[in-house]
């Protein structure tokens, strides 16, 4: 108890131990709360899902904190339903007749100093036989009213602005030219060569009509954006911030348990073989030789690529691979000194059989040997797995941040200036690594007597 | 001690020293036989997990049949040909093919025949890969990686070395002072590995800066001059070197200055510092002798680390060298060269560990070879 006191002052001394035990907390308090706020089949599920998951999503958007740091505003992403949004109001007037007007409006500010790639509309209508009918107007800061579109809405219905021919010529008209992106005219001052963002407050006008009673109109305002999220988005429109919360606690996870299963396994294999001695010893030292020889990484990949990629297997053979290593003789010439102390033979005078020597005499007196050797193991793991996600063997179901890196090299992220997607990963990973590293490292400064003092 | 005592060890001495080349030839039999057990053992684990005990082969087989029957229908597309008559050409087509890959002898049989082979050195022949001169020769599809990675890995791993050893030295002299903490602070930034650097390197010098390439080893279409060929070589060789070096360097230097450290609080340079002699001669017959040994393993090591190449940094600078070739290798099932790297790899650090246990034996007093409990 005085030790580990007296261990924890020391450890007030190493302003590094401080700051790398902050960081690994506050790892573990982003992997608790990524569990909570996604739970693990939610976080599979968005993680695998297409268009029908993040249809909200723009492609390949920078996260919003983008627009602190630059000069021209980029337009921010958002979406909102009707009547459960507050600001997109519906209001329903039925006539004697059955038949319902349904008025929808939203007043969003666009004051960006650029224009969105796509603005659309999803309908979800309930009808028997005549299907409802709407049209779409844009209230702009100058007054005018622009025409969008009408149409009738079927069952599911998404109604792409820059899809439909007559909102196209219309916007045409306005702008006097040929709008590559059609959507720009309505965010735009009218005639402007290049196009000048007319800033203020916009007012979405859409007024629906229903013919049969029970009938009823649902709408949902997609406005996609150049930025998203606090994260940003990948190829697949989904939102990093699912990987970004869950790489901590798969990187924390594994990283763990790499290092625990193989420091302790190496631990008890060494105890074992410095107290038995003769060919058990000899052969966990020839084991260690053989190991040695065989290609680590390469059998990771050769397992990633002929085998499986889950993450549980790749971590068993992790370990399996990393017992029979240097640790294992670095243990044993600890425990063969060990062996030798007083107390060992005094328990072996009172009759303790192995078992009770190997763990209750031996193992624990290199506990605090064990543990900065642990901790400082973690980041190898985290990045082993971060690497291999790299060469594209991660685990196909998991969000991980080696993964995120992994897309963002394949659709070159770094070429085409999305370094987001490649940066938050990285720094992430770079945090865990530096946490565990300066706490382990201040931690065998502490422990080690070898390099106290040094 | 007095001059009668020693005349009187001389010939004890003698009779020690013949008695001790006898123990060393017996120690390094042994080795020598301990090494094949473990080269062969080591390259059959090998060869059993590259075919994943036999997994690879039902791979291939079913490789096989899919595009055999592709082939034969594309074959027989504007034919009127029997079914049967069809069955028996892919049939046919498909025992010539594993019959070629050597699918037809049982994977147990076939594994100890490539086993024999591998420790003869007889490589084989890939069954997928080729040579950029056209050779399906697994020597030639390695040895034409090797320049690529030697230059990679020889240009960084060296620098690091050498680097690292005399800043230790520096450091382990000036003690506590700044740049001793510097190196302690920054000894956890090697944590990351290289191609996370890389990463990171790739970004400022080559996306924002646009000074250095993405990655590659020469530009294409390569330029014409020699000069202008090393020096467009040299030039894609400055990130995936330095990413190499960065990862490892401060914690290379922390481990050496530490090391020193240890040697240079014996009570025998205490003792050299209490005799008045200078800090150089101190450092030169009072440290560096006895760390020796340990600086020479660790070089010998470094060297055919070298063969391995560094598989992910190849991979993130598109370097053409050995790392980024077995990877591909293992992308195509293509089990002939693993096993043939590994075979190399498996030798060059056998005949390493039995060459510095040989000369250590010899040179080092105080390794003890086979003493016993004397």
């Amino acid at each position: 108890m005085n030790s580990l006191k007296n261990a924890l002052r020391e450890i007030k001394r190493y302003p590094s131990a401080i700051i790398g035990f902050i960081i690994v907390m506050m790892l573990v308090a982003l992997a608790i709360f990524a569990m909570i706020k996604i739970p693990y089949p939610e976080a599979i599920r968005l993680w695998r899902g297409g268009e029908e998951v993040w249809y909200m999503n723009p492609k390949n958007a920078p996260p919003v904190w983008y627009n602190w740091f630059s000069k021209s505003k980029l337009p921010e992403s958002f979406v909102v339903k009707a009547g459960v949004d507050e600001g997109f109001t519906k209001v329903v007037t039925t006539k004697p007749d059955g038949s319902s007007t349904i008025n929808f409006e939203y007043n969003f500010t666009f004051d960006y100093d650029v224009f969105p790639p796509e603005v659309f509309l999803y309908f979800n209508t309930k009808f028997d036989q005549r299907q409802p009918f709407a049209s779409v107007s844009m209230l702009t800061p100058d007054g005018t009213e622009i025409m969008i579109g009408d149409f009738g809405i079927p069952t599911k219905y998404t109604y792409r602005f820059s899809q439909d021919d007559r909102f196209i010529t219309r916007i045409n008209r306005i702008m006097g030219r040929e709008m590559i992106n059609p959507v720009e005219g309505i965010f735009a001052v009218p005639q402007s060569d290049p196009s000048i963002p007319l800033k203020g407050d916009y007012k979405l006008i859409i007024k629906g009509v229903t013919f049969e009673e029970g009938s009823d109109i649902d709408a949902e305002f997609v406005f996609h954006g150049r930025v998203a999220g606090w994260f940003g988005t990948d190829h697949n429109r989904r939102d990093l911030s699912v990987a970004m919360l869950w790489g901590a606690p798969i990187a924390l996870a594994f990283g763990l348990l790499a290092a625990l299963g193989t420091s302790l396994l190496s631990m008890i294999i060494a105890a074992i073989g410095a107290w038995h001695g003769g060919w058990l010893d000899e052969l966990i030292q020839r084991i260690t030789e053989i190991n040695l020889v065989l290609p680590f990484l390469a059998i990771l990949i050769m397992v990633g690529t002929f085998y499986s990629r889950s993450i549980w297997i790749i971590l068993g053979v992790t370990i399996a691979l990393s017992i029979f290593t240097g640790a294992i003789k670095t243990d044993r010439a600890i425990f063969l000194q060990v062996k030798e102390s007083t107390y060992i033979e005094a328990a072996r005078a009172y009759g303790a059989n192995d078992f009770r020597i190997i763990f209750r005499y031996l193992i624990p007196r290199i506990i605090p040997l064990l543990i900065p050797t642990l901790v400082q193991a973690v980041p190898a793991y985290v990045f082993l797995e971060a690497s291999l996600a790299v060469l594209g063997l991660g685990d196909p179901v998991l969000p991980t941040w080696g993964k995120v890196i992994n897309d963002a090299e394949t659709f070159g992220a770094l070429y085409k200036g999305m370094y987001y997607w490649i940066l938050q990963p990285a720094v992430l990973l770079m945090f865990t690594g530096l946490g565990f590293a300066m706490l382990g490292f201040a931690l065998d400064r502490i422990f080690n007597p070898r390099l106290r003092g040094m | 001690m007095t001059s009668e005592l020693s005349e009187k060890e001389v010939p004890k001495v003698e009779s020690a020293t013949s008695s001790s080349i006898k123990r060393i030839a017996r120690f390094m039999g042994f080795r020598v036989i301990m090494l094949i057990v473990t080269i062969v053992v080591g390259v059959y684990a090998t060869i059993l997990i590259a075919n994943m005990g036999g997994y690879v082969d039902t791979i291939m087989r079913n490789n096989i049949r899919e595009t055999t029957i592709m082939e034969v229908a594309q074959l027989t597309a504007n034919k009127a040909i029997a079914p049967e008559a069809r069955q028996k050409m892919v049939q046919d087509m498909i025992n010539l093919e594993e019959k070629r890959l050597g699918l037809d002898t049982p994977f147990v049989i076939r594994s100890f025949k490539y086993l024999w082979n591998g420790l003869r050195l007889e490589l084989g022949r890939a069954q997928y890969m080729v040579s950029d001169s056209g050779s399906r020769t697994v020597r030639l599809i390695l040895l034409e990686r090797l320049p690529a990675t030697l230059l990679l890995m020889g240009s960084s791993q060296l620098i690091l070395f050498f680097v690292s050893v005399f800043l230790a030295l520096m450091l382990s002299r000036s003690y506590g002072s700044f740049w001793d903490k510097l190196v302690i602070a920054l000894s956890p930034t090697s944590a990351a590995p290289p191609w996370f650097y890389g990463i990171f390197f790739i970004l400022i010098f080559a996306a924002i800066l646009k000074v250095l390439p993405f990655g590659g080893m020469v530009d294409s279409p390569p330029p014409d001059t020699t000069i202008g060929y090393v020096l467009n070589v040299l030039k894609h060789l400055i990130l995936p070197a330095s990413s190499l070096i960065v990862a490892a360097l401060f914690f290379s230097i922390y481990n050496w200055r530490t090391f020193f450290l240890i040697y240079s609080s014996e009570d025998y340079v205490e003792m050299a510092k209490a005799k008045g002699l200078n800090a150089r001669d101190i450092e030169r017959r009072y440290i560096l002798r006895p760390t020796l040994p340990t600086i020479i393993t660790n070089f010998a090591l470094l060297l055919i680390g070298l063969w391995t190449g560094a598989t992910i940094t190849e991979t993130v600078f598109l370097w053409p060298g050995l790392g980024r070739t077995i990877f591909r290798a293992i992308g195509y099932y293509d089990t002939a060269v693993i096993v043939g790297s590994t075979i190399i790899y498996a030798y060059l650090l056998a005949f390493t560990v039995f060459l510095l246990d040989f000369v250590y034996a010899l040179v080092d007093p105080r390794v003890k070879v086979g003493g016993g409990n004397n």
